[in-house]
């Protein structure tokens, strides 16, 4: 038996990672183990946003600007270490019927605090020179930021282990062990892990531990290409994506889906994005994928049409059919905490989850009202877990 | 719409393996696609200088090469009646496995990029796409790199890179060389250059002679090294070309240009012995090669099974048939280890006639050639201190400039320990080579001092979903059957 | 004949010479030479540099690997000067693709 602590964590990705930063800093022993390396999942296969501009009117855009005053409060001071960039989100409406309806999102998330700045063509050609002619409009939102999110979980980790966690790799988890009905650790090829609490961080593959623990908690991946250009001198200067890309985030369709994101980065090379599509973990390259997203992206910078694509990734987004995080004590298994099911906003998130569930880790009340995450809305637990009582091991 | 090109057998590389593949599916009856991305064929081996100004070449500096000659000819006649169509100047950008439908056993799609996109060149034909039953893949490979203070400067070469512009266009890159790294091919580099009329100071050698004297029995089997050895010898003496075993560059020299080397004697495991340097001045260029890497990036994205080979190379399992473990897909030439033109040759020929349907024989003389590789690898390793040469400034990732440092913190602070997970970390192996040039010297880092990479670290280092870059517009035009 | 024995050396046809410029200044290239050859034998052996440390690069690998040697040939930016054979009136463009403007 490994020794005890009071958190054991669960994944490794950013999510993970800031579970175990604040949980550290708020003076709790935790220990954090990983199936492979950090950052080895969705973390690494990601574009690294922080967005406001693209989250619904309700509790996910409370938790983002939660999150927000995080990353620029408590982990400000490690911004270098992450490559933090306050780039700023561009929105265009390239047709009198989305520049109509993203009017209405502009007007409505102003009321609710988001700093927000329509551009009419003018303004939109001066913030971004290269876009197509034939937009009508936009919307500017000065709070969208970047990260690199592999350096922000590793990162995150070290500071966690700097400060007295215990970071084990290659572990996978295999079964709970339980003293009752309550978790009270996890069951490992490198032997047990017991823990006051234990919390989910799987990402993507949150669903599949939460059966280990015979609860059900629907997270499915949801698969998304993106492209990586050549190196160029600055053209695209803000993260710049048309306004269909708003219902694709909300949809849940399991088809091919793909809107126009595009964006530079520090290093030079485009990002473009997006699709969504329900495929399982199928790793596949889908040529229509990388069709729709190079049609898309010239669609709206049409100088991409002579520039080079030297690579694209693809990683599984962690969906939940109602698209809000799991976040908080799962009351149908006591003991087992999750925060998982981000889908494509896990990187934006990840501060304000983590901070959050330290706070009610160590019993303090959220500073935010984590129950619409609440796990328990996906109904009663289910049978035949994969447990282990906690006397069999003892 | 991207033109599309039907045949039984697909090849890719137009090099020894690639071309004897396709002679040899051709010969045996089937329709044969030949995509290269060079202008001629050849490969690297046979690169030679034009042939619309240059229409009749002696094979001067060129081993083989009457074996060129006569798959040359086999290929045109092949070509001339209708069996292989030729598709050079382009680029593989992605090769696709079609998944089988009842009563067809599937076969695969390439997509191709042309390789240079200059409106000026006659070969740039556009795009194609090819779909055959099987494949054969010869893509090869180039030399391998370990990174040393001062490698980035201009003046500083490739050793295969040097002699690829001797056979291109038949002139040198400088005047005053020095060639260094390890194993067999630096000296028919160095011959090139001398015959050619360039000044070699030195051929530093990391190994020594007597790393020999354990395989001497796999060397004894294939006769023809050892008169290829003799020759070099007698080139040597000719121009006194000085050969330093147990010799490396432990830093290149220079402002904005290769100026001179500093050398140093090492011991057999590469520890630099102290008090043994010496500076060569007035050198222009600096030849470094290693040992070969395969490109392995068209093989690995089938998830082909892989193995280390002697050399510490990633490369494809396959069986005496030259199949790799995906049925239909056959390799050839460096992918499968790195033996040299004469045993891709064999595979190549093997591997064409298996693919068309046709009856291979085992080959005595191939597993000749592949014992004599294995010595020679064994003989001629990476040094296992090579990192012990780094600066902490050393530029080690060229395109995206990631220092020694950045990556040794990456290991030691972050838990990096493989290529990909430093590639995360660093960029290195993000830039426009997408890790070619570095993804060896990385992986080594990442497994640590003193130690070799793995499978995995090297097959996450390879594994390029985009095989060469593509035209976003190209993409935007695809057709989309296969969805 | 292209490649020919005369003494100890390799000399090759210089007959038609191959006219292009590189930023802007004429250069005379052998028939047949890539872009790459062309530049190091008029004493041109870097013309790129990093977008990070701004260091000069040329060639490196000589055969399409490497992606050092980028330059721009008639207006088409980032292209191999490894791979590329002179043409007549080629209008060839070093510098800094990653960095300056592009066309």
């Amino acid at each position: 038996m490994n020794s005890a602590s009071d958190v054991l964590v669960i994944g490794a990705g950013v999510i993970g990672a800031a579970t175990a930063y604040f949980a550290t800093q708020q003076g709790l022993t935790v220990t954090v183990l990983d199936k492979g390396l950090p950052a080895s999942g969705t973390s690494s296969a990601c574009e690294g946003n922080i967005l406001v501009s693209d989250k619904e009117l309700g509790p996910e855009l409370e938790l983002t600007r939660y999150s927000l005053g995080v990353w620029h409060g408590d982990l400000a001071e490690h911004r270098r270490l992450w490559e933090f960039e306050s780039k700023g989100g561009i929105i265009v409406a390239s047709r009198e019927s989305s520049l109509a309806s993203l009017n209405r999102v502009m007007a409505a998330q102003a009321r609710y605090g988001v700093v927000v700045e329509k551009l009419d063509p003018d303004t939109l050609r001066n913030a971004e020179p290269n876009i197509t002619p034939d937009a009508l409009g936009g919307a500017r939102y000065p709070e969208d930021c970047q990260v690199q999110p592999m350096l922000v979980a590793a990162h995150l980790v070290r500071l966690a282990t700097d400060a007295g966690a215990r970071f084990v790799a290659d572990t996978p988890v295999t079964g709970f062990l339980r003293s009752g009905d309550r978790i009270t650790g996890v069951r490992t090829p490198r032997g047990d892990f017991s823990a006051g609490s234990v919390v989910n961080c799987t990402g993507t593959w949150a669903g599949e531990l939460a059966a280990l623990a015979g609860v059900n908690v629907p997270v499915l991946p949801r698969r998304g290409f993106v492209m990586v250009t050549e190196p160029l001198p600055p053209m695209v200067h803000h993260k710049v994506y048309a306004a269909e890309y708003i219902d694709n985030v909300g949809s849940s369709d399991a088809g091919l889906q793909a809107s126009p994101v595009v964006e530079g980065t520090p290093s030079g090379t485009i990002l473009i994005g997006s699709t969504r599509e329900r495929v399982g973990f199928d790793g596949t390259v889908s040529t229509n994928a990388l069709r729709l997203l190079a049609g898309n992206a010239v669609a709206l910078f049409p100088f991409l049409e002579h520039v080079k694509a030297i690579r694209h990734y693809h990683g599984f987004r962690p969906y939940c059919p109602d698209h809000l995080p799991v976040i908080g004590h799962d009351e149908r298994a006591p003991g087992l905490w999750h925060a998982a099911g981000h889908e494509g906003a896990g990187i934006g998130l990840s501060a304000g989850t983590g901070k959050l569930l330290a706070q009610a880790l160590s019993g303090q009340a959220p500073d935010l009202d984590l129950s619409p995450f609440a796990p328990a809305r996906f109904g009663e637990r289910k049978e035949n877990s994969t447990t282990h009582r906690e006397e069999a091991t003892a | 719409m991207t033109p599309i090109v039907s045949a039984d057998v697909a090849v890719v590389g137009a090099g020894p393996a690639g071309l004897a593949a396709a002679v040899a599916a051709a010969e045996s009856g089937a329709a044969v696609v030949l995509v290269d991305a060079g202008a001629q064929p050849g490969g690297q081996f046979w690169r030679h200088r034009p042939e619309t100004v240059a229409p009749e070449q002696d094979g001067r500096g060129h081993h083989g090469w009457p074996t060129y000659l006569d798959l040359r000819a086999r290929f045109d006649a092949a070509r001339g009646r209708g069996r292989i169509t030729y598709l050079p100047g382009l680029q593989v950008w992605m090769a696709q496995q079609i998944h089988p439908v009842q009563g067809d056993d599937g076969g695969f799609t390439l997509r191709t990029t042309p390789t240079a996109a200059v409106a000026a060149l006659e070969a740039s034909v556009g795009s194609q796409t090819v779909v055959a039953r099987r494949l054969v893949l010869g893509p090869g490979g180039y030399d391998r790199q370990l990174p040393v203070p001062g490698w980035d400067l201009p003046g500083v070469m490739a050793a295969g890179g040097i002699q690829a512009f001797i056979k291109a266009n038949g002139i040198l890159p400088g005047q005053r060389f020095v060639i260094a790294g390890t194993g067999p091919f630096l000296l028919p580099v160095a011959a090139n250059i001398a015959e050619a009329g360039g000044k070699v100071l030195a051929v530093l050698e990391s190994s020594s002679p007597t790393a020999w004297l354990p395989h001497l029995r796999a060397a004894a089997g294939v006769p023809e090294k050892a008169l290829e050895g003799a020759e070099y010898a007698a080139v040597f003496a000719r121009h006194r070309v000085p050969y330093r075993t147990r010799t490396i560059v432990t830093e290149v020299l220079g402002t904005d240009h290769v100026s001179g080397v500093k050398t140093a004697k090492v011991d057999a495991g590469g520890r630099v012995r102290p008090g043994t340097e010496r500076v060569y001045e007035d050198v222009d260029v600096v030849g470094f090669g290693w040992g070969f890497t395969p490109q392995m990036e068209l093989p690995l994205s089938f998830g082909i099974q892989t193995r280390l080979d002697a050399d510490g190379s990633l490369v494809g399992v396959v069986d005496e048939r030259q199949q790799s473990s995906v049925p239909g897909l056959f390799l050839a030439g460096e992918v499968t280890g790195v033996g040299g033109a004469t045993l891709a040759v064999l595979e190549g020929l093997a591997a064409g006639t298996a693919a068309a349907g046709g009856t291979v024989s085992p080959e005595k003389t191939a597993a000749r050639h592949r014992r004599f590789a294995e010595a020679m690898h064994l003989a001629h390793p990476v040094p296992p201190a090579w990192q012990d040469w780094l600066a902490p400034e050393t530029i080690v990732c060229r395109c995206e400039e990631v220092t020694a440092r950045q990556l040794t913190d990456a290991r030691e602070s972050l838990g990096a320990r493989d290529a990909r997970t430093l590639k995360s970390f660093t960029r290195a192996g993000m830039g426009w080579c997408q890790g070619r040039v570095c993804g060896f010297a990385a992986a080594c880092l990442g497994a640590g001092p003193g130690s070799a990479p793995t499978v995995e670290s090297l097959s996450g280092s390879a594994k390029r979903p985009l095989a060469a870059p593509v035209g976003i517009g190209e993409l935007a035009a695809l057709e989309t059957s296969d969805n | 004949m292209s490649t020919h024995s005369s003494g100890e050396t390799w000399s090759v046809n210089t007959q038609g010479a191959v006219n292009v410029s590189f930023d802007g200044r004429p250069l005379v290239a052998v028939p047949g030479q890539n872009i790459g050859a062309a530049l190091v034998s008029n004493g041109i052996t870097a013309w790129r540099s990093t977008r990070k440390n701004a260091r000069p690069r040329g060639l490196f690998c000589g055969i399409g690997v490497c992606f050092d040697c980028l330059v721009t040939v008639d207006g088409e930016a980032n292209q191999r000067a490894c791979l590329v054979e002179v043409q007549e009136g080629m209008e060839i463009e070093g510098s800094c693709a990653d960095r300056g403007g592009r066309a």
